[in-house]
């Protein structure tokens, strides 16, 4: 029996090749997105590798025109700048996301909301003069808690956003669940929705530090740098990216290869920090 | 419409003539209207229910069934409802009472089932007393046991009481639910047509379960299946666009219904 209504061969025959064409287009474009990533690690790696020895992790730079050295205070600074603006962007982001999908549907929460979006949008150069202004200028001198400041405004954004986002793709049964179990609004939201939202909080937190430590221009303003060894943070402090910004620049190739090295560490010190992140957030259950 | 009438109020003496005989109204409402916005969803409500017993409550989609059952615990508010009368528990107002505490006395179990992903079995059962800060853990274990057994559940789960709470059958979800319900030790269980996402063996069992639990609680359930609310019930309200049409004994509703639309719901000419 001759089948009719639109599906004889011809037109079985363009659908399957339709859906080959497709699919090897969307395919391509997967590849091609990978492409600048293989790109950077290609570089970074293949320039960077050969200052990577142990001197560039324990010894400090040396005077200009004088070889080896290495980066320690910058490594432990870009730690303790993240740091810093972590243990004041994560607290906050968290909690206005929390604020924002449990309490904010009224017009300050819209306003919040509408604001954290242009903040966001706000370039880091532009973070780095509010930060000087707001915390440079009254101290009269650059420091690391001023940097961590600067950090902590860039990172608010990413984490209140999807803090928002992750909390409301928690379906509204357990809320109910939970507050018909006579638990306070606030554990039901802390103890339960926080907690099933967590996964993808933790993301968002993992992206918002690893911006903010890949961040130069808002440093320059407010962190300076620093050539010496120094953890004091209401004094300047170096960082990796401030580094790669002077090194890359500076007329000396041996300073341009530790420019490379700096930057493999940097990705490096990226991703160990997402491993340890993943390897603390991962939970018992598959939520 | 004379007859109608009388017939009505036959059966309304004879209500509270039984909970007179058994003298202990478990919960009382009276004028009760809830309200989404300015939408009136329920209108005038007054219904007296009895201690340790099972009350359904039949009616059409949108007639306001969940509605009033989510009054009683007050989580109509939760989605920003309003509510004026009253409904009172063991003679206490319910709505004068912070909603946290009448939670605890009043449980409810949802239509789908919703145990926390994040919690193992165990901690699911013991979710309302670990999270409201009770810690003792002997007495946590004993719980769980004992919450269990009520429920049905244990000898299914005993062996692995550590694992996801999510990742167990629909109706075994649904079971820990109720064990969850019964774990923080309510008088009152509320159900919101606790079967209807569950296959025939499973909605058996949960049957089987509220006829167990009568024993100890009193139980308010909403149903779509008409059967069941034959099968498990002691009384039966039935609702019609926001209004109480007939509340009766379950076994008065379904033989001799007291009303022309009453009949007419039961009998499938509508709804």
């Amino acid at each position: 029996m001759e089948i009719k209504s639109g599906l004889n061969k011809i037109s079985l025959y363009r659908r399957k090749i339709t859906n080959v064409i497709m699919l090897s287009l969307s395919f391509l474009s997967a590849l091609l997105a990978l492409v600048p990533l293989i790109f950077v690690f290609y570089y970074t790696i293949s320039k960077g590798i050969d200052h990577l020895n142990l001197n560039f992790f324990t010894k400090l730079p040396t005077p200009i025109g004088e070889p080896g050295g290495g980066m320690v205070n910058a490594i432990v600074g870009t730690l303790i700048l993240v740091g810093i603006g972590g243990a004041i962007g994560i607290p906050v982001g968290i909690m206005s996301g929390t604020y924002l999908s449990e309490f904010g549907h009224n017009k300050f929460g819209s306003l919040v909301r509408f604001l954290t979006d242009v903040l966001s949008g706000v370039p880091s150069i532009v973070v780095g003069v509010v930060a000087y202004t707001l915390v440079v200028l009254p101290m009269k001198h650059f420091s690391a808690f001023a940097g961590g400041v600067a950090l902590a405004i860039l990172m608010i954004p990413t984490i209140t956003r999807t803090t928002e986002e992750m909390i409301k793709l928690v379906p509204q049964s357990y809320r109910e669940a939970g507050l018909a179990l006579g638990i306070p609004k606030w554990k039901t939201t802390v103890l339960i929705i926080l907690k099933t939202a967590w996964k993808g909080i933790a993301t968002g937190i993992l992206l918002g530090l690893s911006r903010a430590a890949g961040e130069t221009a808002p440093l320059l303003f407010t962190a300076l740098g620093n050539r010496f060894w120094s953890t004091n943070v209401f004094q300047p402090m170096a960082s990796l990216t401030v580094y790669i910004y002077e090194y890359s620049t500076a007329p000396f190739k041996d300073w341009n290869d530790q420019a490379w090295t700096a930057a493999l560490v940097l990705i490096l010190l990226i991703s160990v920090l997402s491993l340890i992140f993943r390897i603390i957030t991962r939970s018992k259950y598959k939520v | 419409m004379t007859v109608e009438i009388d017939t009505q109020s036959m059966i309304e003496t004879n209500v509270r003539h039984y909970a007179e005989e058994v003298n202990n109204i478990k919960i009382s409402v009276k004028n009760l209207e809830a309200y989404f916005g300015k939408n009136k969803v329920l209108k005038n409500i007054n219904l007296d229910i009895p201690e340790k017993k099972v009350i359904a409550i039949i009616g059409p989609s949108g007639c306001g069934k969940s509605t009033f059952l989510r009054c009683i615990n007050r989580m109509h508010e939760v989605v920003g409802g309003k509510i004026t009368g009253s409904i009172t528990l063991d003679g206490e107002n319910v709505m004068d009472t912070d909603p946290v505490l009448i939670r605890k006395k009043i449980g409810m179990v949802f239509q789908k089932p919703n145990p926390f992903p994040t919690m193992s079995i165990a901690n699911n059962v013991v979710a309302g007393l670990k999270l409201n800060g009770f810690r003792n853990r002997k007495k946590l274990k004993e719980i769980v046991e004992k919450s269990l057994k009520q429920a049905a559940l244990w000898d299914e789960v005993k062996d692995h009481l550590n694992d996801s709470g999510a990742n167990i059958s629909g109706g075994q979800q649904q079971r820990l639910c109720i064990a969850r319900t019964i774990a923080v030790n309510p008088e009152v269980i509320l159900m919101d047509e606790p079967a209807s996402a569950l296959d025939p063996i499973s909605t058996t069992k949960i049957e089987e379960l509220i006829f167990e639990l009568k024993k100890d609680y009193t139980i308010v359930i909403v149903t779509h299946n008409m059967q069941q609310a034959a099968r498990v019930s002691d009384y039966t309200a039935f609702f019609y666009m926001g209004e109480l049409v007939e509340y009766s004994e379950t076994k008065k509703m379904f033989v001799a219904p007291g009303k022309k639309q009453t009949e007419d719901y039961i009998t499938g000419r509508f709804g």
